[in-house]
């Protein structure tokens, strides 16, 4: 559905999402890294499991929280991906105190 | 005179749109002005819980009308998720104040025997629980908790989908909710009012002024006083997270959809105004004593509303003399006096006397004013 730009530049970054092994590139946020990676659902919704992508793409909506390293609902857009980052989709809400 | 409705209330907040639902029962023709954006909007900052516990301390009326409303909560629930299709969220399994110290607990003991004591107050169901009973009913309560008071009464709701449902169903009762309407001058007239905003001009029957701190700059129109002082209050929500509490506190809940509120309660607490970040920081603080689990829990917003507080706390409600039909309604506790503002006082002001609320007129603050 993405498609970088032919001029895109930047070291290549190797991360994982849900164990499948993705490449992205420095200055890529983590949102933009998955969703140039072929990744169109992150989460899914708490009352009902329905699924989630990024939509804003700016911090406001919430949509794009995934896990990452062991941390979850973090936002996707707000995060620089870097090397070796270890992503899961964040399936409904967050359970405390695991 | 020309009569467009039977009433108009003025205040499409929780306290406006739950008399005007109930006004709109019984076939009147009923419109609710809303100001629009601009508005304080008192009911978009409310904490959303049903509370009975330690309401009415030292005013044994406001006691028994927040038991009464508390006590109906779950039939005007029932009708209105019935009428509307929106689901309120509503439980009432008791709630709870935690206390940090004896001190603290001891305090708890003392407000649940004084209020329970009054005069003419029902059996509130409320108690003092110990660490023990508490852990095995929240085993989450952090260790400095020594116990909590308790009430049986107590509950929460979903409340934005409760304004949103009182806004649909009085709609489906035939009623007009007019919004961007702020109300510029009200008229008293032979038969009714005269109410004009915006460039339109509205007659109505009756008219209930229900717009929180708007009513003081609306209630001398009618010769009414509304002697109101805004109480700032600040609210933290969380993260959502799997639901983990099972029980309302006064000063922190976790909503139906996950997310943990996070409040401060006047009759409990008492908080500086002046410095925001210091206060929400406080609050955080206490909560994560109340439930160390909370500590990993990402705040998602923090935000403030203004409580409208008449000088002594309770309900004001009054039929003005000098232009009957013309009502005041100001309160604190929207979501608590829901049931029984839709019920009760929307059937009182239908009817154009507030028999029953007699307790709630103003005259107990010009006696004491004079005093």
């Amino acid at each position: 559905m993405f498609k970088r730009l032919s001029e895109a530049s930047g070291r290549v970054l190797s991360f994982t999402f849900d164990g499948q092994p993705l490449e992205g590139r420095e200055g890529d946020s983590l949102a933009a890294a998955l969703l140039a990676g072929g990744v169109g659902v992150f989460r899914t919704t708490v009352p009902s499991d329905a699924s989630r992508g990024p939509y804003c793409l700016m911090g406001v909506c919430f949509d794009c929280l995934v896990e990452v390293d062991g941390v979850a609902n973090r936002q996707a857009c707000m995060i620089p991906l870097r090397e070796g980052m270890c992503v899961t989709p964040q399936r409904r809400a967050r359970q405390l105190g695991e | 005179m020309r009569r467009d409705y039977d009433v108009a209330v003025v205040g499409a907040g929780l306290v406006g749109a739950a008399i005007a639902y109930g006004l709109a029962k019984d076939g009147r023709r009923v419109c609710l002005l809303d100001e629009g954006d601009i508005a304080l909007r008192a009911s978009r900052a409310n904490f959303a819980l049903v509370w009975v516990q330690t309401k009415g301390h030292g005013y044994p009326p406001y006691a028994i009308l927040t038991h009464r409303s508390a006590s109906l909560w779950s039939s005007f629930a029932q009708e209105v998720e019935a009428e509307t299709g929106v689901d309120l969220g509503f439980q009432q399994p008791g709630g709870f104040t935690f206390a940090l110290s004896e001190e603290e607990l001891e305090g708890r003991r003392r407000i649940l025997d004084e209020v329970q004591a009054q005069p003419g107050v029902p059996d509130l169901g409320s108690r003092i629980v110990l660490r023990n009973e508490l852990i095995s009913l929240i085993p989450e309560a952090g260790p400095e908790v020594v116990g909590a008071s308790y009430c049986a009464k107590d509950g929460h709701c979903n409340s934005p989908r409760l304004l949103l449902a009182l806004h649909r169903g009085f709609g489906m009762r035939g009623g007009d909710l007019l919004t961007n309407r702020t109300v510029e001058t009200i008229t008293a007239g032979r038969d009714g009012f005269s109410i004009l905003g915006e460039g339109e001009e509205i007659q109505a029957g009756k008219i209930v002024l229900a717009a929180g701190l708007g009513n003081i700059r609306l209630a001398p129109m009618v010769g009414l006083d509304a002697p109101l002082q805004p109480l700032k209050g600040q609210l933290i929500v969380t993260e959502k997270v799997r639901p983990f509490l099972h029980y309302p506190l006064v000063n922190l809940r976790q909503t139906d959809e996950g997310g943990v509120m996070i409040g401060s309660s006047m009759e409990d607490m008492g908080f500086d105004t002046s410095s925001v970040v210091p206060v929400v920081a406080n609050m955080a603080k206490r909560a994560i004593r109340l439930f160390p689990l909370l500590a990993e829990a990402n705040i998602v917003r923090s935000w403030a509303g203004l409580r409208i507080m008449t000088p002594d706390g309770f309900p004001l409600y009054e039929q003005s003399q000098e232009a009957p039909g013309a009502f005041l309604c100001n309160c604190h506790s929207g979501v608590t006096l829901a049931a029984a503002h839709a019920g009760d006082l929307a059937q009182a002001i239908g009817r154009g006397n507030l028999d029953g609320f007699g307790a709630f007129s103003g005259e107990r603050l010009r006696v004491q004013a004079a005093q």
